[in-house]
């Protein structure tokens, strides 16, 4: 166990470090999120619909579609030199390499999000209030359980064929859920709700962490066989 | 004739033997889903409210039983699969979805037939509706991946993963059921307490249930026996 968290460590620190030297993917992903922002900000009629509607929906998207671009990257970069084969190859099992790309990601994701969320109260102006714990509390929840899919489908989308249009096609299905849930609790959050009283979304939210991130760390080993 | 030779050729005859098994059902499938048109038009009462517009149900809630159905033993014949590495289950799992695809088309066509008249709208978002229609972009998903990938051992396991991974997506659409107000109808046969439905259009539900049921197996039969003749082809190939 202990060893299992050593090397699944040593896989992400050595994806954050290969990320902090180049900073191509955060960056990008970054950039993607604010532009993304912009658009939805003209992409609705300032007249019709008050902003504080459209809120959550827009956060929730943007962060989600700016992780899901740094799934591609965490496999990619194996696959070139085929640097995976020389991972498998080491005395390492392979419940690590799930663990040390999982944790990665969800730096990854957490990052985008920590960045996306204040671009988003400049932005749109939205006052926060005291919603902020509560929406950390959420969006913890809501990003455990959707990284853990996105890392089993990058790894397989990087091996066929149109790898950029496999991932989001198989992992769209599999956001709706803590989208949803992410919406519905903000959405009451940002109307000065208090957290608990969302209790059944956060249950779905956890029962769904639970579900996805156990299923993907059992079948990600038949993923990588030979 | 060598002997690996006759073993292929022995494959061979058996999988087309699964294929007319498959037709035969089929068959008998099709004069039970003739029978049903006849049940629901003479022997079934109008509901009171609905008229007519309610018959639809008796199609249409079984090809969404038959699309779950087809979609559940694939995420299952997956997950078998990466336990056992038969090849012969991930054939099956590859003809379930397929299948599964098909009542899936049935299923999209009739229920926007029956909403129209009866909710004034053709497509509703409510959970149970996009959370099916999710499952079936899931399952093309499913395809898609399978026409990817070259290699026929890792073809296996990534779209098992895929349909496990679909299978465990399921419960998570009946939770959000109850939680979104909804205008679907509400669950009638397995709910809580005894189905609210009168004894005449249960009888009608059920057989037609059992119609769309030997419907699948007849469809999955006949397609998993070509998936077998498939198989045997490309491995003819590469040796």
């Amino acid at each position: 166990m202990i060893d299992l968290l050593r090397h699944g460590l040593a896989i992400a620190a050595k994806d954050l470090r290969v990320e902090l030297r180049s900073r191509t993917a955060l960056v990008t992903a970054i950039a993607f999120a604010a532009l993304v922002l912009v658009i939805f900000n003209f992409a609705r009629d300032p007249a019709g619909a008050r902003t504080i509607d459209l809120a959550p929906s827009i956060l929730w998207v943007t962060i989600t579609f700016a992780s899901m671009l740094t799934f591609n990257r965490a496999f990619a970069l194996e696959k070139e030199n085929a640097a995976l084969d020389g991972i498998l190859l080491s005395p390492m099992p392979r419940g690590a390499l799930f663990l040390g790309k999982y944790l990665a990601n969800l730096a990854f994701v957490a990052t985008v999000t920590a960045i996306t969320l204040p671009l988003f109260v400049l932005f749109f102006n939205v006052s926060l209030g005291g919603a902020l714990p509560g929406l950390l509390a959420v969006a913890v929840l809501a990003i455990a359980g959707f990284v853990a899919v996105g890392t089993v489908f990058s790894a397989m989308a990087v091996r066929t064929r149109f790898a950029e249009l496999m991932l989001p096609v198989l992992l769209l299905p599999f956001l709706v859920p803590p989208i949803m849930a992410a919406v519905q609790v903000t959405s009451r959050l940002l109307a000065g709700r208090p957290l608990l009283e969302q209790a059944a979304w956060l249950k779905i939210l956890g029962v769904y962490d639970v579900v996805f991130l156990t299923l993907s760390a059992m079948i990600f080993p038949a993923l990588v066989d030979e | 004739m060598t002997e690996h030779q006759q073993s292929r050729a022995m494959d061979r005859i058996k999988a087309a033997a699964t294929v007319r098994r498959g037709l035969i059902t089929t068959a008998i499938g099709l004069v039970g889903l003739a029978a049903t048109i006849v049940l629901v038009q003479l022997y079934t009462p109008t509901e009171a409210r609905q008229g007519l517009a309610q018959k639809i149900f008796y199609l249409h809630a079984p090809t969404a039983w038959s699309t779950l159905l087809a979609f559940s033993l694939c995420g299952l014949a997956g997950g078998l699969y990466l336990w056992l590495r038969d090849p012969r289950l991930d054939v099956f799992a590859e003809s379930s979805a397929e299948v599964g695809l098909v009542f899936a088309a049935m299923m999209l066509s009739t229920g926007p037939l029956w909403g129209k008249p009866i909710w004034g709208t053709f497509w509703q978002w409510e959970p149970r509706l996009t959370l099916t229609l999710l499952e079936v972009f899931l399952f093309i998903g499913y395809r898609a991946l399978r026409g990817a990938i070259v290699d026929p051992s890792e073809r296996a396991r990534y779209s098992a993963i895929v349909g496990l991974l679909g299978l465990a997506l399921v419960p998570f659409v009946h939770l959000s059921v109850y939680l979104f107000r909804t205008i679907h109808p509400q669950p009638i046969v397995l709910k809580p307490s005894a189905p609210s439905l009168p004894w005449e259009m249960l009888r009608t539900l059920f057989f037609s249930l059992a119609v769309f049921t030997v419907l699948y197996l007849g469809f999955v039969t006949a397609r998993y026996g070509l998936g077998l003749l498939r198989q045997s082809r490309s491995t003819e190939h590469a040796d």
